[in-house]
C-alpha cells in the first residue's frame, strides 16, 4: 500500500489510526538510518576487539603440539607457580587499591574543597604525571627507593636507621611505584563526584544539628560512595593486567598476570598458554565488573537515581 | 496533637551586623529586632543582602561584626549545630541517600531521640504537613511539592527556637506557590515559631507576614507591617519595589508642598524643604469632573493616552502637564465605565488629600 493511499483511506480500523502505515514505514526509514551510520563504528569494534578475542580464545584451546586440548586451562590448578602469580596479582591489586584510597580519598576531598582557581591549580598536579611515560616513572621510583636510592640514604644520614630499607624489587616497591600511576585513576572520578555534592545538604545536616564530623560520616561520604566506587573499580581492573611496573619494581620476585603471559608466550613461545591466561583474565575481570555493578545497583539506589 | 513550638518562641535581636566579601560590603551596619513568634519577611532584590544576613544567622556566614541575640543569649560566634534554629531551603537540600522517614529523622538523631520517640515524631511531623503515609518513600519518588514539606517538616521536627526559610516557594509553579503561602501562614499561626523568611517576591512577603523588612544595597530601608509598609512607603525604593507607583515631583517651600504652581492638600504634615516625590498608587487616582475639587481633593490636569481593558479592571494612561506619564486604574463598574474618556481627551485626575504621600528624591 502506498503512502498516499494510507493517509487517504477512509475505511481506516479501530487499530490502524490515520497515517499509521506510513508512520511505521518512516520508523522503519529512521532506524535503517541510523544502523548505516552506526555501522563504521560497529565495523570498527568487530575488527579490533570481536576478533582478536575470539582468536585468542581460539588459540587457548590448543597445546604445544597443534592438538585441541584443554591443557591450557588445566595447569591453572595443576601448577603451583600459576596459582602463586593469581594471589600475588590480586595481593597487588587489593593493596594497591587500598593504598590509592588512603591517599586518594583525602586528597579529593581536599581538592573538592578549595576555591576553584586553586582546584584547578592542584588537578594539574594530579594529571601532569599522566604526560610522563609509566617507564620513566617507574625508573625514577627505582631511583629513589633503591638500596643506595633517595629515601635510604637520607634515613642513614639522618641516622634513622642502620640498614638500608628494602624498597625496591620487592613487593613494598611495586604496591608503592603502582599506587603512584594508579592514584590519578581514582582521585579523578572521586573528585568529580565530590563537587556535585551539594553544599546546601552539608549546610542541612550541621543546620539540623550535627557536628562537622557527624555531617561528614552521615551525609557527605554517603554521597560520596558513587564516585569511590568508580575509581576503585578502574584502579582494581587496571591493576590486574599491570606490567611495566611489577616487571621493573618487582626485581622478578613479585610476577603477576601479565608478567606470566609475557613469559609464556615471548620465552617459551607457548601462544596456547599464553592465550589460556588472557582469557581467564579477561573473565575475571568481566565477572569482578559484574559483581560491583550489582553490588551498587542493589545497595546504592537512591543515591544512584539522583545522578 | 501538635508540635509545642510557641511556647519555645524566642526574640530575635540582630545589630550591629556589619559584612564584607572581599572588599565589597553587603551588610552595613545592620539592626533588626525580631519579637517572639514573629513572622518577618526580609524582602529585597538580587544582591540586597537578605540571603547573607540568613547565612549568617544560620551560622553559615561569618559576619565582620555586630551582634545576634537570641532570647537574649549572644549566638554569633556559635558553631551552626549548636544553634538549633531549624532552616528551609531554597532547593530544599533533602539528603537524597536518605528516605523521607529518616530525613525528618535526622535531627532528632542528632539529637539522640529514643527510637520509639523518633518514630511519634516524625510521624507528627508528616502528618503537620500532610505527608502522612510517605515515610518510606525516596526523595527522588517525591514531586516538587512534597519535597518543599519534607523540608519544612524537617525544619519543625526537633522544635526549634527559630526557623528561617530562604525562598522556599520560589521553585514551584504559581498555583502551588500560592497554595504553599497559605498553608504556611496557617502552620505559622498555629505552631507560632519566630519565623524569619527570604525573599524577592513583594506579594509573597505581603500575603504571609506580620512584619516586612525591605532591604536594598545592604541596608534595611524600612521595616512595617504589610499595610502600612504598601500605604506609607517611607523611601523611593519601597515605594517602587512594593506595588505599582506614579512618582510626581513637588517642591516643599514655605511649609507647604507645591505642583506645578498649585498647592497640595495633604493629611501628613509637610516636609521643610528639598526635592520630593509624590507616591500614588495607580487605584488611589481617579477621574474627576471640575465640580469635584474640594478641600480634600487634589487635581491633576493630564491629557488621556490609552485605556486597556483587562477584564476586572481598566488601566488608563495620561499624560500629565509637565509631559510625565501616570497610570491610573480601577474597576470595570458600570459608572466608571459610563463616564470613560477616550484617547487624547483632557481629563482631570484627582488624588485624595489622606493617600498623598511624600519620598525624598534621592
Amino acid at each position: 500500500m502506498s503512502i498516499g493511499s494510507a493517509s487517504l483511506d477512509p475505511a481506516c480500523g479501530p487499530d490502524r489510526g490515520l497515517n499509521a502505515d506510513a508512520l511505521r514505514a518512516d520508523a522503519r526509514r529512521e532506524s535503517r538510518g541510523l544502523l548505516a551510520l552506526l555501522s563504521p563504528g560497529l565495523l570498527l569494534v568487530f575488527a579490533v576487539i570481536i576478533v582478536p578475542i575470539g582468536w585468542l580464545f581460539w588459540l587457548s584451546l590448543f597445546d604445544e603440539t597443534g592438538q585441541l586440548s584443554a591443557a591450557n586451562y588445566a595447569r591453572f590448578f595443576e601448577r603451583a607457580s600459576y596459582i602463586k602469580t593469581f594471589v600475588t596479582t590480586f595481593k597487588v591489586a587489593f593493596v594497591v587499591t587500598g593504598a590509592c584510597v588512603l591517599f586518594g580519598y583525602p586528597l579529593a576531598y581536599m581538592l573538592s574543597q578549595l576555591p576553584r582557581r586553586a582546584a584547578s591549580i592542584c588537578l594539574i598536579f594530579v594529571i601532569l604525571p599522566f604526560w610522563t611515560s609509566v617507564l620513566v616513572r617507574t625508573y625514577a621510583w627505582l631511583v629513589i627507593l633503591q638500596r643506595k636510592g633517595l629515601v635510604n640514604s637520607w634515613l642513614i644520614d639522618l641516622g634513622v636507621i642502620s640498614q638500608p630499607l628494602p624498597l625496591a624489587n620487592n613487593f613494598a616497591g611495586v604496591v608503592i611505584g603502582m599506587t603512584h600511576i594508579m592514584l590519578p585513576f581514582l582521585v579523578l572520578p572521586l573528585y568529580a563526584s565530590m563537587k556535585t555534592i551539594d553544599v546546601d545538604c552539608l549546610r542541612a545536616g550541621m543546620n539540623l544539628g550535627a557536628s562537622p564530623a557527624a555531617t561528614f560520616r552521615q551525609i557527605f561520604f554517603p554521597l560520596s560512595l558513587p564516585g569511590l566506587a568508580s575509581g576503585v573499580v578502574i584502579v582494581f581492573v587496571l591493576c590486574l593486567g599491570f606490567f611495566v611496573t611489577p616487571a621493573l619494581m618487582g626485581g622478578g620476585k613479585v610476577i603477576m598476570w601479565a608478567m606470566r603471559m609475557e613469559q609464556t608466550t615471548s620465552l617459551y613461545s607457548n601462544w596456547g598458554a599464553g592465550a589460556a591466561l588472557g582469557v581467564v583474565l579477561l573473565a575475571v575481570t568481566l565477572a569482578l565488573l559484574g559483581f560491583f555493578q550489582w553490588l551498587l545497583g542493589a545497595r546504592a539506589t537512591g543515591v544512584w537515581s539522583q545522578r | 496533637m501538635l508540635l509545642s513550638l510557641a511556647q519555645s518562641a524566642l526574640p530575635i535581636g540582630i545589630s550591629g551586623i556589619e559584612k564584607r566579601f572581599g572588599g565589597v560590603s553587603v551588610l552595613h551596619d545592620l539592626g533588626l529586632d525580631v519579637a517572639a513568634g514573629e513572622f518577618l519577611t526580609l524582602l529585597g532584590p538580587s544582591g540586597s543582602g537578605k540571603t547573607t544576613l540568613l547565612m549568617i544567622l544560620a551560622g553559615f556566614v561569618r559576619a565582620n561584626a555586630g551582634s545576634i541575640k537570641v532570647g537574649g543569649e549572644e549566638i554569633i560566634t556559635m558553631p551552626p549545630h549548636k544553634r538549633n534554629i531549624g532552616m528551609v531551603f531554597q532547593n530544599y537540600a533533602l539528603f537524597p541517600h536518605m528516605n523521607v522517614f529518616h530525613n525528618i529523622a535526622f535531627p532528632l538523631k542528632q539529637r539522640r531521640v529514643s527510637a520509639a520517640e523518633t518514630a511519634e515524631r516524625v510521624e507528627r511531623a508528616l502528618d503537620l504537613v500532610q505527608l502522612k503515609g510517605l515515610g518510606e518513600r525516596r526523595v527522588d519518588q517525591l514531586s516538587g511539592g512534597q519535597r518543599q514539606r519534607v523540608a519544612l517538616a524537617r525544619a519543625i521536627v526537633f522544635e526549634p527556637r527559630i526557623v528561617l526559610m530562604d525562598e522556599p516557594l520560589s521553585a514551584l509553579d504559581k498555583n502551588l506557590r500560592e497554595h504553599m503561602q497559605i498553608e504556611l501562614r496557617n502552620l505559622h499561626r498555629r505552631l507560632g515559631m519566630t519565623t524569619v523568611y527570604v525573599t524577592h517576591d513583594q506579594r509573597e512577603a505581603i500575603t504571609m507576614s506580620d512584619r516586612v523588612a525591605v532591604m536594598n544595597a545592604g541596608r534595611i530601608e524600612q521595616i512595617d507591617q504589610p499595610e502600612a509598609l504598601y500605604a506609607r512607603p517611607k523611601t523611593k525604593f519601597v515605594a517602587g519595589f512594593i506595588g505599582e507607583s506614579n512618582f510626581i515631583p513637588v517642591e516643599c517651600r514655605n511649609g507647604g508642598v507645591w505642583h506645578e504652581g498649585s498647592n497640595l492638600r495633604m493629611k501628613d504634615p509637610a516636609p521643610s524643604a528639598g526635592r520630593h516625590l509624590m507616591v500614588v498608587r495607580p487605584e488611589k487616582l481617579r477621574l474627576i469632573d471640575g465640580a469635584e475639587q474640594t478641600g480634600d481633593v487634589n487635581a491633576l490636569p493630564a491629557i488621556v493616552g490609552d485605556i486597556i481593558y483587562q477584564g476586572d479592571s481598566f488601566v488608563c494612561y495620561a499624560t500629565l502637564k509637565d509631559g510625565r506619564q501616570v497610570t491610573l486604574r480601577d474597576y470595570c463598574r458600570p459608572d466608571v465605565l459610563a463616564k470613560l474618556p477616550a484617547p487624547g481627551e483632557p481629563i482631570t485626575l484627582g488624588i485624595d488629600a489622606q493617600d498623598v504621600v511624600l519620598v525624598a528624591d534621592q
